[in-house]
């Protein structure tokens, strides 16, 4: 047990956390804007960890054994991180207007600033 | 060589992902699916650089980038098909 080791069990830690209440936040919101609020902040929060984890992990596996392998681990790690960071903050936008265009109100919700700005089946 | 601190971590982002396959078959209106599915898609992608990182390929991250990319055109045409049909 090194320093690098309580790094990547420190960056683990808050993967798990982060993505287990992302989906627990999928059962505890009342309707589907809230549920999407929780689980795509939680859930981006959490991969990111797991990304820099992995991306620990493989850097002091480079820096040992010195095989040319682990840096490519690094760098489609980052890859993957980067597409998943531009694609579901995206994608939450676009379930959430295709979800009010589509007639599912608010639960509870006192101001509905998008009530009537949007036409229906128009972008 | 396994590393098993990363392969228990997947298996846990597994049941994780077993959780929000339950909102996706309880869900009362089509959007609650929908956000099921884009938050298993999300858990997968985790689950799969960790599994890459466990047992030492970098194919399983190739593999997640793929994913992610695809996962998140699905999720816009559903989108588009919710609001009003795919013009």
């Amino acid at each position: 047990m090194n320093t690098v080791d309580y790094v990547i069990y420190a960056f683990l830690a808050i993967n798990i956390t982060f993505n287990l209440l992302g989906s627990i936040a999928l059962h505890r919101f009342p309707d589907v804007y809230t549920r999407l609020h929780g689980a795509t902040k939680c859930t981006t929060f959490g991969t990111i960890f797991a990304v820099l984890a992995v991306v620990v992990h493989s850097l002091y596996r480079l820096d040992v054994t010195g095989d040319p392998k682990y840096l490519q681990m690094t760098l489609h790690s980052v890859v993957a991180l980067i597409a998943l960071l531009l694609t579901n903050p995206t994608g939450a936008h676009a379930i959430a207007k295709a979800a009010h265009l589509s007639g599912v109100k608010p639960v509870k919700a006192v101001i509905d600033a998008y009530e009537g700005k949007l036409g229906g089946g128009e972008e | 060589m396994i590393e098993p601190v990363f392969f228990y971590s997947a298996l846990i982002i597994m049941v994780g992902a077993f959780i929000a396959v339950l909102r996706v078959l309880l869900g009362p209106t089509v959007p609650d699916r929908v956000v099921g599915v884009d938050t298993l898609n999300t858990l997968v992608v985790a689950g799969m650089v960790l599994l890459g990182a466990a047992y030492d390929r970098t194919i399983y991250i190739d593999i997640a980038i793929v994913y992610a990319l695809l996962s998140y055109i699905g999720t816009l045409a559903i989108a588009r098909y919710m609001q009003g049909g795919l013009k």
